[in-house]
């Protein structure tokens, strides 16, 4: 196995996921044989070469730049309107720090 | 007036001879659609208000003799990966199942502003993952062809809703191949343009230097007049480019004699024999146009999948993580904390792709991972596109398939999620390289099923592809 339970269960709590036991042996499986079709990637030599980040083609190298302009946002009231819980004009959330 | 087959120049003829009115046709359109949506599930909400404001808007500007627009009155469907103010937006996920954007994305704005309808937002895989539409949290699309088969994905909702007639033309989102593989099983014309060339305001994101919006049609014609109308570079959007959008149109001349086509040999080996032999006709079709076909190489192919879902995984890792019960409509019920609340959330909301595939992103950007797959996966990727540079070196256009198989049942693959992202082989590379591909049909198989053959082009080069594809198709490459 590539991948452990232990680093399965690991790796959920850095996604902040929060797995059932069956989810966590499925996914050491699937994980698994994936990470194994992964490991051809080794079989090609890309010491002298570059990552690419994006796809770059012909341009100057401001042409993605736009003028740094005052443009009104979306408001407080909109950019609320999906949120869960709000209040006063902030999301709410549940308790983060006891008092 | 025939729904099902109509074209966007069969609408302006009609508007133009007051055969019937934009707000007539949109009415008819949306009762079509609701009427048939029972049998393939393409649609997730229809936006009858938003749809009638704007065909009214259509018939004002037609009765003051205004122009209004090369699309006036067409109407279009629109995949839930892209957000259009006050309608529904889900993404296929339980997570935004009651999410209503507070803005449009500038493909759906430029699309109203040519004068296009937008009855529906389509079915897809939650966030655009998947390849056969069976990870909609609303159940899966069906195959307007064969309704027990997959309509492909991630795009299935948009394709299906085109290849029944519910729709004239589509937007979909490609990332691996969610326009051309759903296009080439359902039967129609569906492309992902050059990375750059459509703002991706608005597009839901899923892995950013992949992501492409684009359109599906009936015909060449109409899916190179869709993209005429929502290509060019987007202030809002700092990745779309600023290279000149000609009139597609103009190119669809049926002069392709003496362009120099490549045939990749890696394409052509894991073929069903159906698939292939469609392919093969296509091909001597080509010739007879008068093309030169070649074969060519594409070596790094077979390190494609690998690459792509290692660099797909880990951009969508990241970009998932704003789903986290904070902004966007969708709380678990049962958290004590902050911490908890993050945890449930997203582990009740996400669906099992998404998992499968946040889970395989975090993993390969984790500490002591990263160089042995992210950056490794990068630096194939480079590999990849330099491929394609040395092809096009000596070739016009290359030609392949889109899918080794066409339609498979639905329920056949979904157990299995390596032989799933497998499927995609000949369409993550277009996508890693950022170059426009096509998918246009080139007929059926015995049993009925359509296969698609794909066109690749040069970067920002989609007037070639779709001179091609045209000429292709007015051979009736189609009925094969």
């Amino acid at each position: 196995m590539k991948i452990t339970e232990e680093q399965v269960r690991y790796v959920a709590d850095l996604a902040n996921l929060k797995l059932t036991d069956d989810e966590v042996r499925k996914f050491q499986a699937d994980l698994n044989e994936i990470l194994v079709h992964f490991d051809r990637l080794n079989e090609i030599e890309t010491s002298q070469f570059d990552p690419m980040a994006q796809v770059l083609y012909e341009a100057e190298e401001t042409a993605t730049l736009r003028p740094d302009r005052e443009r009104p946002g979306l408001g407080n009231e909109l950019a609320l309107a999906n949120a869960p819980l709000a209040s006063s004009g902030y999301f709410k959330v549940p308790e983060v720090i006891k008092r | 007036m025939d729904i099902v087959s109509l074209t966007i120049d069969q609408v302006q003829d009609g508007l133009r001879a007051r055969r019937f009115s934009a707000v007539e046709l949109a009415t008819a359109a949306l009762e079509f659609a609701r009427d048939e949506n029972p049998k393939t599930n393409a649609y997730l909400s229809f936006s009858e208000e938003r749809a009638l404001d704007a065909a009214r808007h259509v018939d004002e500007k037609l009765a003051r003799g205004e122009d209004a627009g090369p699309i006036a009155g067409v109407p279009v469907a629109v995949k839930d990966v892209i957000v259009t103010k006050g309608v529904r937006t889900t993404c296929g996920s339980k997570l935004l199942a009651n999410y209503i954007p507070p803005f449009d994305a500038t493909a759906v704005e430029r699309l109203e502003a040519a004068g296009g309808i937008i009855i529906g937002k389509t079915n897809c895989d939650e966030f655009a993952m998947g390849s056969s539409n069976e990870n909609s949290a609303f159940g899966p699309v069906r195959n307007p062809h064969a309704l027990d088969r997959v309509p492909g994905g991630s795009s299935g909702g948009s394709a299906a809703a085109v290849a029944q007639g519910t729709a004239v033309v589509a937007l979909g989102s490609d990332t691996g191949g969610s326009i051309r593989q759903p296009a080439s099983f359902c039967g129609v014309v569906g492309v992902t343009p050059t990375y750059g060339r459509v703002s991706r305001y608005g597009l839901t994101a899923f892995a950013s230097s992949l992501d492409h919006i684009g359109p599906f049609g009936r015909s060449v014609r109409d899916a190179a007049l869709l993209l005429n109308v929502i290509a060019g570079r987007d202030p809002l959007d700092s990745t779309s480019a600023e290279a000149p959008v000609p009139d597609y149109l103009t190119h669809l001349d049926g002069k392709v004699k003496g362009l120099k086509l490549g045939l990749p040999r890696e394409y052509l080996r894991d073929l069903t024999s159906e698939s292939g032999n469609l392919i093969g006709k296509a091909i001597e079709t080509l010739k007879k146009l008068g093309c030169d076909v070649r074969d060519i190489t594409l070596p790094t192919t077979d390190y494609a999948i690998a690459c792509y879902y290692v660099i797909a995984t880990a951009e969508a890792s990241s970009n998932l993580a704003r789903y986290d019960g904070v902004r966007y409509t969708f709380r678990s019920s049962s958290s004590e904390n902050l911490n908890d609340m993050y945890r449930n959330t997203r582990g009740e909301g996400f669906g099992a792709e998404c998992k499968r595939r946040i889970m395989l992103g975090t993993y390969v950007l984790s500490a002591g991972y990263y160089d042995a797959y992210y950056l490794k996966a990068q630096k194939v990727r480079g590999l990849i596109a330099r491929d394609f540079s040395n092809a096009f070196a000596k070739v016009d256009a290359i030609v392949a398939p889109v899918s080794p198989f066409p339609a498979f049942k639905i329920g056949e693959k979904i157990g299995d999620p390596m032989a799933m992202y497998l499927s995609d082989i000949y369409t993550i590379t277009g996508d890693l390289a950022g170059i426009p591909c096509m998918s246009v049909p080139c007929g059926k198989t015995t049993g009925g099923l359509p296969v698609g053959m794909q066109i690749l082009a040069k970067h920002f080069d989609e007037a070639r592809m779709f001179r091609l594809a045209d000429a292709f198709e007015r051979t009736g490459g189609a009925q094969n």
